[in-house]
């Protein structure tokens, strides 16, 4: 089966949880068998992994003929894409688009991250969607978060080939109920034109259906699932020195994320602790208040701001900690917690996230109830059992949680759009 | 001819309250009593009252020929004296129909017989005179909590004097056997089995008004027909089960007390018995020795101790409890030794499995929790407290030996003073008596000179302080003191009496 998947981050250079589970997705879906894929993103740096699905990218997919000769396009974009592949695509352009501002190889530039101009991207994105559906031959279009919808929809009508949208989040999410109406229409839109909506969790489908005025036949939850990790990281230990518990919160310190209430649990728990350390890693537009609110509590000295890390330093972080902590508001799903368990640390989510649909071996809160954060950060510091039970059991329940199921029910739902 | 043994069970846990970390040290009441009076008075009014009622219209009804036999933890008995004490009122008057049995178990329904031998002894004998004292009988034969029994609890039930067990049909420990006899155990072998007819017992139990069951509608008729078609030689049919099954498992719309009514008419047509458990080993010889290396329950799937004690939580709390069992036990203080008996219920275990499937949903259905998590974060934030009030009257940084000896020594001193004192008394009676007002009694309340010199205690108490390790100075002391005046002697029992009477009252 030949998937044209239209996706805006992809591992190594993700900003969020989207790529992560776009590639975890596809991979599960490779492992299938009988899959053949194409992933396009709007920016690739030729470094993703290739062998389990074909990378094209948006800003190396011609619009306006250019007459460039083999060993040209070979330099400029051979890192990234077999120069045949932009001869095909330059073959496939249907409209003058000159008029728009494209580079010597007639190609949009696109930043690939999340810019002021964002729609515009977006927008363009769409453009050069119609170019690559008419190349490449697809039985399924399948579009990640609602950047890639008009992509996706636009693909849809070029080639009537039936359109999967995947929702990892919705506005309502990221904006806790004040969601701006461009992003709506844009997400509305993409689910009406929808044959069928992927959500990532039971909450997020209720929000589809609910807010968005989706019927439920049309909606189905596959919750996503986490990649194993390598050697090298689940080795990592903590610092020597380490002589207290350190509790983290990692994500972007956003409203969304419940950063606030962090803050307020902390308090409580060190009134009564002393050797507990509080770090909220990430970086966001809260952030400075959430410096002010430590300091107005009284806690600056016990509570540490990390800034934005990457890569392995998240990882790092993880083993120096005791407990991970998510007290989201609003979390279409939330993978971190599954990784914090799997590099064995205890997990405390809010009940408004969607993997606590799927995780039994944490320990689940209102996202405004800090009394019972508080109660249960000090029974993990302070009691070993707790840490040990849910250490273990965390581990043992989020190695079952693999991207190769979620897989197999995304190609269920292919199977019945195609034999429809 | 064969014999039907009921025997129903009757328990409720302490409750704890929402226990926050914050409580640690400031809260010494850990208990729900909302709860706790809400659970046991709507159970009372659905099901305890009325199957009391129906059992005594049943003993009346027959004239005798119906028995049955009870075990009430200690726990329950407080929680019904407080919120139900008609039904304490009910229970007596069935008692003296004499056809109802009490057995014993431990006081607080508790794990002590698998962590702490001096405790279990200790709750066991607590429970069997709470029974004395409300129904006038001591009980004979023995049910642990939950039925959790193995070879070495078997050991130590015998060594208390009982002559019988009551325990359940695991299938890993029964095997091809059958539950329809008496059996006795492998390591006390005067100590007779009995094992619960797991299949029987659940049809009322569980199955009773199941739609879905096969065998739905069970009627007194069918039911009766089953045990009468046993095997020729299987002549015992043990039922256990809660008595909650009666009225509140088995709702009264179900029909279950008509059921019930109806068993005796239908048992005494194929000459079927009704015997309580003592009657059952005085009647019935043992087949065989049944040996149980690992202990066994009746709950949950794998009828093993995993329902309390099957995860790091569960023993993490469960160790930390029976830690400090010894020092609990040198206490005097009436409110730690009540907090002792409520924490160690089995059921604030039982709340922290993280089983799933069937038994964990049977789990939550009793727990009061909403995770496994919050139950063991609860319970451990009490017991903290707890630790810390037992720490303050005995600091950790004396060992037992020495705290022991620290403790008789004062205790022997106590009882030396108490002495001297009634000899002074005593002595200014006497002088009173003999000299009629001729010496002057102001003089005397120095008591170490006269009685000193008259009865010499003083060279008995050197001997007590120094040998102080172990109870051997006391049980020397003790005959010496008996020879003396008996007087002082009733003194003390009578407190403590004092003390049991009222251990449910406090707020």
């Amino acid at each position: 089966m030949k998937a044209l998947m239209f996706g805006w981050e992809f591992p190594p250079h993700i900003l969020g949880g989207l790529g992560t589970a776009s590639y975890g997705l596809t991979k599960g879906m490779w492992e299938n068998g009988d899959m053949d894929i194409t992933f396009v993103i709007p920016k690739p740096w030729g470094d993703e992994p290739k062998d389990f699905a074909r990378i094209i990218g948006a800003n190396s997919t011609p619009v306006a003929w250019r007459d460039v000769n083999w060993d040209y396009v070979e330099g400029r974009i051979g890192n990234v894409m077999d120069p045949q592949l932009y001869y095909n695509l330059r073959d496939h352009i249907y409209g003058d688009f000159n008029y728009m501002s494209t580079n010597d190889l007639g190609c949009i530039e696109f930043s690939g991250r999340y810019p002021e101009n964002l729609l515009e991207e977006i927008n363009n994105y769409s453009i050069v969607a119609g170019v690559i559906a008419r190349t490449v031959d697809c039985d399924i279009i399948h579009s990640h978060d609602w950047l890639t919808y008009p992509a996706g929809i636009h693909a849809k009508q070029v080639t009537g080939k039936p359109l999967v949208i995947h929702v990892h989040a919705t506005d309502f999410d990221r904006s806790r109920g004040n969601v701006n109406p461009t992003v709506f229409s844009i997400e509305k839109d993409g689910m009406n034109n929808a044959d069928h909506i992927i959500t990532v969790s039971n909450l997020t489908r209720r929000t589809v259906i609910e807010k968005y005025g989706i019927s439920p036949d049309k909606v189905t939850t596959v919750h996503n699932a986490v990649e194993p990790l390598n050697e090298e990281l689940l080795n990592l230990e903590a610092p020597p020195g380490k002589t207290s518990k350190v509790i983290t919160f990692l994500g972007r310190i956003t409203m969304q994320k419940g950063p606030e209430y962090f803050v307020e649990a902390a308090a409580q728990v060190l009134k009564k602790v002393n050797d507990a350390q509080f770090v909220m890693a990430g970086s966001g537009d809260m952030m400075d208040k959430m410096i002010r609110l430590a300091a107005k509590r009284d806690i600056a000295d016990r509570f540490h701001f990390t800034g934005f890390l990457k890569g392995k330093q998240v990882y790092e972080m993880l083993a120096a900690s005791d407990v991970y902590i998510m007290p989201s508001v609003s979390e279409p799903f939330g993978i971190s917690p599954l990784e914090a368990m799997q590099m064995g640390v205890p997990s405390i989510i809010s009940k408004q996230s969607g993997c606590a649909e799927i995780l039994d071996n944490v320990i689940k809160i209102d996202y405004w109830d800090t009394n019972a954060m508080a109660d249960a950060i000090y029974s993990i510091i302070k009691y070993p059992a707790m840490f040990k039970e849910l250490r273990d059991q965390g581990l043992a329940e989020v190695n079952q949680i693999t991207w190769d199921k979620a897989g197999a029910k995304v190609i269920n739902i292919y199977r019945n759009l195609i034999n429809r | 001819m064969k014999a039907i043994c009921f025997y129903f069970q009757i328990h409720q846990p302490f409750r704890l309250k929402h226990y926050r970390f914050f409580d640690i040290g400031n809260d010494h009441y850990y208990y729900d009593d909302f709860a706790d009076d809400d659970i046991i008075t709507r159970i009372a009014q659905r099901s305890y009252l009325p199957a009391n009622q129906m059992l005594l219209d049943m003993i009346k009804e027959n004239g005798k020929k119906f028995k049955v036999a009870f075990s009430i933890s200690g726990t329950a008995l407080e929680q019904l004296e407080q919120y139900v004490p008609e039904f304490i009122d009910s229970m007596k008057e069935l008692a003296e129909t004499g056809c109802v049995e009490f057995l014993s178990e431990t006081y607080a329904h508790s794990l002590s017989s698998l962590y702490d031998p001096d405790e279990f002894v200790a709750q066991v004998k607590a429970h069997d005179q709470k029974i004395f004292q409300l129904f006038g009988q001591r009980p004979k034969v023995f049910r642990n909590t939950e039925l959790i029994y193995d070879d070495d609890i078997a050991s130590m039930v015998y060594a208390m004097g009982f002559k019988a067990a009551i325990t359940a049909d695991a299938k890993h420990v029964l095997g091809w056997r059958s539950p329809n006899f008496l059996y006795s155990s492998a390591s006390a072998p005067k100590l007779k089995l009995l094992l619960k007819n797991g299949k029987l017992s659940d049809d009322i139990a569980f199955r009773f008004s199941n739609h879905e069951w096969a065998s739905y509608p069970l009627t007194a008729d069918k039911y009766i027909h089953w045990i009468a078609e046993l095997p020729q030689e299987e002549q015992l049919v043990n039922l256990f089960m809660n008595y909650d099954t009666l009225g509140e498992l088995q709702p009264r719309e179900s029909g279950i007390f008509e059921f019930m009514r109806a068993l005796p008419r239908f048992a005494a047509e194929h000459d079927i018995q009704f015997w309580t458990p003592s009657e059952v080993v005085a009647k019935f010889k043992p087949v065989a020795n049944l040996a149980v290396p690992y202990p066994m329950s009746w709950t949950d799937a794998a009828r093993d101790t995993s329902a309390w004690l099957g995860n790091t939580l569960q023993q993490e709390a469960v160790r930390k409890l029976y830690s400090i069992g010894e020092r609990v036990r040198l206490c005097t203080d009436r409110r730690i030794k009540q907090d002792w008996n409520y924490l160690q219920g089995s059921d604030h275990f039982f709340y922290m499995s993280t089983k799933h499937n069937d038994d964990g949903s049977v789990h939550s259905h009793y727990s009061p929790y909403d995770s496994p998590y919050t139950a063991f974060t609860n319970y451990m934030n009490v017991l903290s407290d707890f630790m810390t009030r037992v720490e303050e009257q005995y600091p950790a940084s004396i060992d037992n030996e020495e705290l022991n000896s620290l403790l008789l020594t004062i205790r022997n001193q106590e009882q030396e003073i108490e002495k001297l004192h009634r000899e002074v008394e005593m002595m200014r009676n006497n002088i009173v008596k003999d000299t009629t007002g001729d010496f002057p009694v102001d003089e005397e309340p120095e008591p170490e000179p006269a009685p000193a010199e008259e009865k010499q205690p003083a060279p008995k108490k050197k001997p007590a302080v120094k040998k102080a390790p172990a109870k051997k100075p006391a049980a020397k002391k003790a005959p010496a003191k008996k020879a003396e005046k008996p007087a002082a002697k009733k003194s003390a029992p009578a407190k403590k009496a004092v003390a049991k009477k009222t251990p449910a009252k406090k707020k």
